[in-house]
């Protein structure tokens, strides 16, 4: 039992923070998510630079071969900022798959590209109706000859505008899920990019007999999606967690700052007693955050760890967003200021990989399993 | 960053759960297991039988008592004692007095008090609270003069948990009312309650019972040799004592077992279909406390793993708030699981549900005491967050 961070973890930390602080502005944000692609190309190249992209991948992949916790690390500190480049979707839980599930020659042509930032990948697996996500996929996987075709449509796949190559999740026709390298240059392969509401960019993907080449071999994949759901579960609600301790950052500065009726609004007790509630919410979820974390580096990828963490991530995300703008008042309100940004992106985290109804669901159902919920 | 425990504290905590199970009558355990009301001898016996064992005060100094454990060895004791149903060490004696006079009491009142406050010889109790001074202790009347080798004390107190089945007071008293902070002029004073001048008053609760009492103090003398440490330096010693209230106050293991018992109740419940535990709404709710409980579980595997190095962690405060709420959650919760047979207040009393609706009443008092649960977010907004 033990909470301490490495030296190299708090190095890690430090060096993401201080090079948010040196991109990240509110303003420099807004310009940014504004315009094409949608992330900052500079500050893409600086994180491949220090390592961030490959931050997973093993060093004979090229990359940094850290683990969970410094995912957290690196994650709440993009959720800090708001930082829109797309780590964990392009980065990460590509190159986890891609470690998990692929062949040899593919890790070794495919990994170090990750890591070095030319190569955004993502995993497309979410569908229309697909709830939980975990549930069997509709898209279809068929051999043609010798060669592998993918049909079906994936929604909504996070940056999938952007892709360079897409991992699609795909029925295969003896059962089971596999997973299949695609172009999204391929003309069975339409892709409708859009704007989501936390300032970011997403894609309806629609694949019609698309050229698909197995990642690995064409067999099931199922434990490995359902292990790098968990892994992105909990790289989510550590960004949740920096978008949170921010959102309640600037409230109690804003408290301390406002005035109306000739004193500061935190002389008001009905506002002071709710910001405890805040950082009550706060705590709460910073634990479960650490516990899904420090599970996956402990080697357990457990669906119920995970959603424990997320259910209660979920409710404090909603409970800090809400009163963060209500604090705030009309400002608050507005797209100019920081606040509703954070809201805005807690409540699209909370409705990725589940949200919290989902995971109450699933944890409901096990209640009788067990005497106690033990860690 | 390491979740799991090391091999030896495993093996620690696999002990004391035997240890608990074994030597702790079952008769005992199951009564505070199913929240039956508990005899002072229950908890008397207990407590004895921990001491013999080394296992009643390991907090305490090595010389009188202590274990000297690291923090998580502590969180495993109290832990595993919880889960087991045992009842715990009259907190007035192993977790107030007792380390005050550890402290700051002189030898021949440690040697005096000390031996006989762990083995539960005497039972304490806490002089503290008064008609006006609530969470504002410091505004406390009571009054001791020095006449004489002797206090002679004036004065009201309330609120004195199991001021009836108790020996002696430990008593807050003005006694420079000239002091420039009201802070300043304050003492404490030891006494047995069968001093010539005390009268104790049971209150009765809304939940029909008798657990607090007012105590009026009227010409009490006290011998100038039982004032614990300096003159005047009472609010350092109560401040002190009041820390070490905190830390044990979220009670996460208590809880945890009655979720379990929750469990168990709506499982003999039956409904049109199956049984309460079957019905999703239910067991939501369930799950949604089991999840609240693992996180402030979770919050106190921080503090406890944080505090080797002394400085106290800030987000200790969230567990008497956090965890006072969950305990009134799940007495909520057993009322509406015994729904109807929760209404009659008297006739069967070994009958769960009978009791279930006195146990939620009583719960009530959680969110008041040991500093009430809007003074716990004050403390939280004008020292965490800078409000």
């Amino acid at each position: 039992m033990d909470f301490e961070l490495t030296t190299e973890q708090t190095m890690l930390r430090d060096t993401v923070r201080s090079v948010l602080a040196r991109h990240y502005t509110h303003e420099h944000r807004a310009q940014v998510i504004g315009t094409d692609p949608g992330w900052d190309p500079q500050v893409w190249s600086t994180f491949a630079e220090i390592g961030l992209l490959g931050l997973t991948i093993s060093a004979e992949d090229g990359g940094m071969g850290a683990g969970p916790i410094e995912t957290m690390l690196v994650l709440e500190e993009l959720g800090r900022v708001l930082a829109p480049e797309p780590v964990l979707d392009c980065a990460l839980l590509p190159g986890a798959l891609i470690s998990r599930a692929g062949s040899q020659l593919q890790r070794k042509q495919i990994l170090p590209e990750v890591a070095s930032g030319e190569r955004r990948i993502v995993f497309a697996h979410g569908e229309p109706g697909l709830r939980p996500v975990t549930a069997q996929v509709t898209t279809q996987a068929t051999l043609v000859g010798d060669g592998w075709q993918v049909s079906g449509r994936k929604h909504p796949v996070a940056w999938g505008d952007c892709a360079d190559q897409l991992i699609v999740s795909a029925a295969l026709p003896d059962g089971g899920t596999g997973l299949f390298l695609i172009e999204p240059t391929d003309s069975g392969v339409t892709v409708a990019g859009y704007r989501t509401h936390d300032g970011r960019r997403g894609a309806d993907l629609t694949f019609d007999r698309a050229t698909a080449v197995p990642l690995g071999a064409a067999v099931d994949a199922g434990d490995a999606i359902a292990d790098i759901i968990v892994t992105a579960q909990a790289a989510l609600g550590a960004e949740a967690i920096g978008a949170m301790s921010q959102a309640l950052r600037l409230t109690t500065e804003y408290l301390s700052t406002r005035k109306q009726f000739g004193v500061p609004l935190r002389s008001f007790q009905t506002l002071t007693q709710r910001a405890a509630d805040m950082y009550v919410s706060l705590e709460l979820a910073r634990s479960m955050s650490l516990y899904a974390s420090m599970s996956l580096a402990d080697g357990v990828a457990d669906p119920v760890v995970a959603a424990r963490a997320k259910l209660r991530i979920g409710r404090s995300g909603r409970h800090i967003g809400q009163e963060a703008i209500q604090m705030h008042g009309g400002i608050g309100m507005t797209a100019e200021y920081p606040v509703g940004h954070y809201t805005a992106r807690l409540t699209a985290i909370e409705h990725t990989l589940g949200d919290s109804g989902d995971h109450l669901r699933y944890l409901a159902g096990h209640v009788a399993d067990h005497q106690l919920a033990e860690i | 960053m390491q979740l799991a425990l090391t091999e030896d504290e495993l093996a620690f905590r696999d002990e004391l759960r035997a240890f608990f199970r074994r030597e702790i009558p079952a008769d005992i355990r199951n009564r505070a297991r199913h929240m039956a009301e508990l005899s002072k001898d229950d908890i008397v016996t207990t407590q004895r039988i921990l001491h013999a064992h080394g296992l009643a005060v390991p907090h305490w100094p090595v010389e009188w008592g202590g274990r000297d454990w690291t923090p998580i060895q502590r969180h495993l004791w109290h832990d595993e004692m919880q889960l087991a149903s045992v009842p715990e060490p009259l907190t007035f004696n192993t977790n107030m007095i007792g380390p005050v006079i550890a402290h700051f009491g002189s030898p021949e009142m440690k040697q005096r008090f000390l031996p006989a406050t762990a083995n539960l010889d005497i039972w304490w109790c806490q002089g503290f609270s008064e008609p006006d001074a609530g969470s504002d202790l410091a505004s406390l009347r009571t009054v001791a003069v020095r006449d004489g080798d002797h206090y002679v004390i004036n004065g009201q107190k309330t609120w004195t948990t199991a001021a009836q089945s108790a020996d002696w007071m430990f008593c807050l008293a003005r006694t420079d009312p000239d002091a420039p902070k009201k802070q300043a002029g304050i003492s404490m004073l030891l006494f047995p309650l069968d001093t010539p001048g005390v009268t104790v008053r049971p209150i009765e609760l809304i939940d029909g019972g008798f657990e607090v009492n007012e105590v009026f103090l009227e010409n009490v003398r006290v011998p100038a040799d039982q004032l614990v440490g300096t003159e005047n330096h009472g609010w350092t010693y109560a401040k002190f004592l009041l820390g070490n209230e905190r830390t044990g106050i979220a009670a996460v293991g208590q809880t945890k077992v009655r979720l379990w018992l929750a469990k168990e109740y709506a499982k003999q419940t039956p409904l049109d279909t199956g049984t309460l535990l079957d019905d999703p709404v239910f067991a939501a709710r369930i799950a949604e406390l089991e999840n609240e409980l693992l996180a402030l579980e979770l919050v106190q595997m921080r503090v406890v793993a944080g505090s080797a190095d002394g400085a106290p962690n800030p987000v200790s405060s969230i567990l008497k708030l956090r965890g006072t709420e969950l305990q009134q959650a799940v007495t909520e919760l057993l009322v509406d699981i015994a729904g109807p047979d929760s209404l009659a207040r008297e006739g069967d009393t070994g009958d769960w549900a009978r009791r279930s609706t006195a146990t939620y009443l009583n719960y009530r008092k959680t969110s008041i005491y040991g500093g009430s649960n809007e003074v716990q977010r004050s403390i939280i907004a004008s020292t965490i967050l800078g409000l």
